[in-house]
């Protein structure tokens, strides 16, 4: 294994796999991979538990306070919930929209429609049950946080950050900005040295998620925490209050949810079984020329 | 693209469904399982530990201005004890009332709502966060649960603060669901720990507690015990009902509210 892996490092005993035209180069360290897999689990479940946790008090405000009889800008409810058939709604500002079966309304224990927020299936645990969501999130977040810690850790000390993440200068030019996101609509992907690299659309998603996304998920959790307050008031007043910070941290969740969707197409896009294995063994094929 | 690789794709996918369905419910079963709630569980104490360890100076809760009370605070849990005993204390303006404070105190107490509005009072506006979510802004005056126990002088043997309450939130027959709570020394002595007897300038009124409630800052909501009768000091709380320390902790919440 080369201690100088990088995106763009060959293998110094790359064998092309018998195919003409292609390199196999050592693309992901192993802190790397099993960071990433130990994330694919625990923000899974974080984000299930989450769920369940949110569906205790399916409303979101903004500010100082925020309880039933204040302004809710988002709102999960049933319309007539004694009736027999109950219309699950989200309300947003003030738009509503009819989401039976999913928000606000969906199958409860007994399989009845039964007012809850999020649906069972997409839950932990599926019932409801907040004192259990609570105990898997809290403990989740710990393995998030550490495991995040270790990343990091090691992204500094062996220049992960600096060498694979940093656009370049040339990277950052308008000009190539925006013919990267002219062949991300085309769906087109770097052949030959540009696959060796990210490119800058990739970059700046994954440095926004590292350092902007995943820390504003962890700082507005803590937020939440009326100790943590106590001890560090400071990061309250940034949120502007409780009920923010709640808001904040459900937006960045579903900014993460956005990001993984993009991201797994894009795995699909770009080739699966070539993707899935580089973040599995290290070992990514690129072709060094495109196909005629 | 070739055959195989289409094949290989649908496999991937069909093994991502699968685990998927599988870890759902996996995690299901798992929260099913005592050993492995207590597993955890384990990383509550790790959060009880570190929170000890930043509120280590016993820093105040953020206080609020006036004008940043919310405007109707949210009554959750009981808001009318049942029971004629309870119904007869408020009929009467609580002058019959007393706050038993005893256990491991030098000088077990009674005292009356008179008797703790001439202790020394302090008034905080603050922040009650639910476990549910949700937040309301309000004032509370009382008589700083420090100087309570250092009136009636407490043994160096106690512990624990547990407060046993006139509400019976389950309506038990054999009083298995009477609210109760506690709180260790370290937040008992904490300067906004106040036994409250007045909400936003006005006498307690029963949807929040009256005649007396707990105010505990820093921690959850359920913490903050309203209906206050007695007070006890004990040296441990897995002998009281339950054993966890208090009515919802003994239905699967956390002893520990701080977070």
């Amino acid at each position: 294994m080369p201690t100088d892996s990088a995106l763009g490092a060959p293998l110094p005993v790359s064998r092309p796999h018998g195919r003409p035209g292609h390199e196999v180069i050592y693309r992901h360290t192993a802190v790397v991979r099993i960071t990433h897999w130990v994330n694919v689990v625990v923000i899974s479940l974080l984000l299930m538990s989450g769920l369940q946790i949110f569906n205790a008090y399916p409303r979101l405000h903004w500010g100082s306070y925020g309880a039933d009889a204040d302004h809710a800008w988002l709102e999960m409810t049933a319309l007539n919930p004694d009736s027999k058939h109950p219309t699950g709604v989200l309300r947003l500002g003030g738009h509503r929209l009819v989401t039976t079966g999913l928000l606000g309304v969906s199958r409860g224990a007994d399989g009845s429609p039964t007012r809850r927020g999020f649906p069972k299936w997409a839950t932990l645990p599926s019932d409801q049950d907040l004192a259990t969501g609570r105990r898997w999130h809290f403990f989740l977040a710990w393995v998030f946080v550490i495991n995040g810690l270790i990343y990091l850790a090691f992204g500094l000390f062996n220049r992960h950050f600096r060498r694979d993440l940093a656009p370049t200068g040339e990277q950052l030019k308008p000009r190539s900005i925006l013919r990267d996101i002219v062949d991300h609509i085309r769906l087109k992907h770097p052949v030959g040295e540009d696959a060796k690299r990210y490119n800058v659309l990739q970059k700046l998603t994954y440095l926004a998620v590292i350092f902007v996304i995943l820390p504003l998920m962890v700082a507005t959790g803590l937020t939440m925490s009326p100790g943590i307050d106590a001890a560090a008031p400071w990061l309250l007043s940034l949120f502007g209050g409780r009920p923010s910070a709640r808001s904040i941290h459900f937006i960045t969740a579903n900014l993460i949810v956005l990001f993984v969707i993009v991201h797994v197409v894009e795995v699909f896009i770009a080739g699966v079984f070539n993707e899935v294995r580089s973040m599995i063994t290290g070992r990514y094929t690129i072709r060094t020329e495109p196909h005629a | 693209m070739n055959r195989s690789r289409v094949s290989r794709r649908g496999l991937i996918g069909a093994g991502v469904a699968g685990v998927g369905g599988l870890m759902l419910a996996g995690c299901d079963r798992l929260s099913a399982s005592p050993s492995f709630q207590s597993f955890i569980g384990g990383a509550e104490d790790l959060t009880f530990s570190s929170q000890r360890l930043l509120l280590a100076g016993q820093p105040l809760a953020r206080e609020y201005k006036a004008s940043q009370i919310s405007p109707i605070f949210k009554s959750n849990g009981t808001s009318m004890p049942g029971g004629d005993a309870y119904k007869a204390l408020l009929d009467g303006g609580f002058a019959d009332w007393r706050l038993v404070v005893e256990g491991l105190v030098n000088r077990p107490t009674r005292f009356s709502l008179a008797d703790l509005k001439r202790m020394p009072s302090r008034t905080q506006i603050t922040r009650h966060d639910c476990v549910e979510g949700w937040s309301a802004i309000g004032g509370w005056t009382g008589v700083p649960l420090g100087h309570l126990l250092r009136t009636v002088g407490v043994s160096p043997r106690a512990r624990y603060v547990v407060f046993q309450c006139a509400d019976d939130l389950d309506n038990s027959l054999d009083g298995s669901g009477q609210y109760y709570e506690s709180i260790d020394l370290f937040d008992a002595f904490h300067p906004q720990t106040i036994m409250a007897y007045a909400m936003n300038g006005q006498p307690l009124a029963p949807p929040h507690g009256a005649p007396l409630r707990l105010r505990v800052e820093r921690q959850l909501g359920y913490k903050h015990a309203k209906y206050v009768m007695r007070i006890q000091l004990v040296d441990r709380v897995d002998t009281i009902k339950g054993g966890k320390g208090g009515y919802w902790e003994d239905r699967g919440y956390e002893w520990y509210g701080g977070i």
